[in-house]
């Protein structure tokens, strides 16, 4: 639900900015653009559609950021997508040809997150299986929960969370309201979250790498649009917010 | 009543055909061919198991605490309890994520609350304990209007007879005012513990989400419908069955009584 209203919000202010760019247009006809977006995009994806806005006057995109596994679902039951980019090649695979000529365009790993200033004096992910500690973690059916169990099966290190969230941006608030001591989320999401939390890392999250394709989808009306949207996350436009905001590029 | 006009079924049949055409699509796409082996594995058993016996104890904290505020609020005048009664059926209004976060900040680790707890070694958060009250939350509103309602609507004359016959106000509540509204008594019991058992946003918002400790049915249902919505179909005409039982509960109950 906490999701659902953030990408509303996102929504909103995407397309408020839209309106802005279009404002020099008399009643003229505007495209939108649907975009489909993972969580963990929502700063880098708001950023992006808004700089296209001011390109491409006459089209009005519209990101709907969800976790990816809803969003997928969402398409497969008939929701009307242009674009798709999902937090892991698994998720977006769900789609087959739906997805049309996947790319990536980032990649993210994992991080801990703790308190500000990291009371417990948390080190590593061992650190974490201190019992006194209560962690949470994404649930296994979300792609940051994936990369987590993989973590752990690559460590041999079992982690006993008390809480399993639905979606990364549910683990950085539960941290972030003290809820509990350290979280397992995205390298992006500890950044996004600013002085709210410390991050720690773990060598073993370098070994976890979440590569995040993009797509257009097959029977979209708007393919050029899609395909222009798609160019811009992929060019340097794309990359420089990425970057800023603790993506990865993509490997070469 | 015979006499209503015929073009009341246009509008009816179409509502009562929005609500059906959800539950039957359900049933429709139910992959048969998994059902059993879906709703007995051992996640969606504990899921049941724990939805049920949260729900169970949500409704009896809603006895214990629910019947007197509506004791309270029916027999009650004034302006204070008027305003007090309005806030309290808040939950009734308010989407549950809004209670969840109200509770979180409430009894959570760092809540007005909830951080004396926590300095006493009593932690909320994150336990069945979280599950029980996010229900009770949601739940208690739906006991208090019921019987509330009942009260209001009750002849206050055989109460003062009882008390003009000498039996004090306590046996007056227990042989007169009581009996007076069992039927909504049992209609709100059974609205609240369904309300419980289908109780999510509060939950996953205060309680989170462990499966054994605080992943309810609905909860499960959730996660499961996130990657594949056929596999949480199983589980979720469960919860309708269920449901189905206690509105049919509720409903003949009044009928019933009232026909007698």
């Amino acid at each position: 639900m906490v999701r659902r209203s953030l990408s509303a919000l996102g929504v909103a202010v995407v397309v408020s900015a839209g309106a802005v760019g279009c404002s020099n247009d008399t009643d003229e006809a505007t495209t939108v653009l649907d975009v489909y977006a993972a969580a963990s995009l929502k700063q880098a994806f708001t950023e992006i559609a808004d700089e296209y806005a001011r390109v491409h006057e006459d089209v009005d995109v519209r990101v709907n950021f969800a976790g990816s596994s809803a969003l997928v679902t969402q398409i497969e039951q008939g929701a009307t997508a242009d674009v798709i980019a999902t937090a892991d090649e698994k998720t977006m695979a769900r789609l087959g040809a739906t997805a049309v000529d996947p790319e990536i365009f980032a990649t993210n790993t994992l991080v801990i997150v703790t308190g500000p200033g990291n009371p417990e004096n948390i080190v590593d992910l061992a650190s974490l299986t201190n019992p006194e500690l209560s962690t949470v973690v994404c649930a296994v059916e979300v792609p940051c929960g994936a990369a987590t169990a993989q973590v752990e099966k690559n460590t041999g290190i079992d982690l006993e969370p008390v809480s399993e969230e639905s979606s990364v941006s549910a683990v950085v608030a539960k941290v972030t309201s003290g809820q509990a001591d350290a979280g397992i989320v995205y390298v992006t999401d500890a950044r996004g979250a600013g002085d709210k939390v410390s991050a720690v890392t773990d060598p073993a999250f370098a070994e976890v790498v979440n590569a995040y394709p993009i797509a257009k989808v097959k029977g979209s009306p708007r393919q050029q649009d899609a395909q222009m949207f798609v160019d811009l996350v992929l060019g340097e436009t794309g990359a420089a917010v990425l970057r800023a905001d603790g993506f990865s590029p993509a490997p070469a | 009543m015979r006499r209503i006009p015929l073009w009341l079924y246009a509008p009816a049949v179409i509502g009562v055909v929005f609500i059906l055409i959800g539950p039957a699509a359900v049933i429709v796409r139910m992959p048969w061919e998994e059902f059993v082996a879906s709703v007995t594995s051992p996640e969606s058993l504990d899921a049941l198991r724990l939805a049920m016996v949260t729900a169970l104890i949500s409704t009896c904290l809603c006895l214990l605490v629910g019947v007197p505020m509506a004791v309270v609020f029916a027999r009650t005048e004034g302006v204070v309890v008027r305003v007090i009664r309005a806030l309290v059926l808040l939950p009734l209004v308010l989407p549950p994520v809004v209670g969840g976060l109200a509770l979180l900040y409430a009894l959570g680790r760092n809540g007005i609350v909830g951080q004396y707890l926590d300095d006493a070694g009593i932690t909320i958060a994150f336990t069945t304990t979280a599950v029980v009250l996010a229900q009770t939350f949601v739940a208690l509103p739906f006991l208090v209007i019921s019987v509330e309602g009942a009260l209001r609507s009750t002849d206050e004359d055989y109460e003062q007879i009882a008390a003009t016959l000498g039996a004090g106000p306590t046996r007056t509540l227990w042989k007169v005012t009581l009996p007076l509204v069992v039927p909504s008594l049992l209609a709100g019991t059974v609205l609240a513990f369904a309300r419980a058992l289908g109780e999510f946003g509060a939950t996953i918002t205060f309680a989170g989400n462990l499966p054994g400790t605080t992943q309810t049915a609905p909860l499960k249902i959730y996660l499961d419908a996130i990657n594949d919505p056929t596999a949480a179909l199983p589980l979720a005409l469960v919860l309708m069955v269920v449901a189905l039982v206690v509105v049919v509960a509720v409903h003949l109950r009044p009928a019933r009584a009232v026909a007698t």
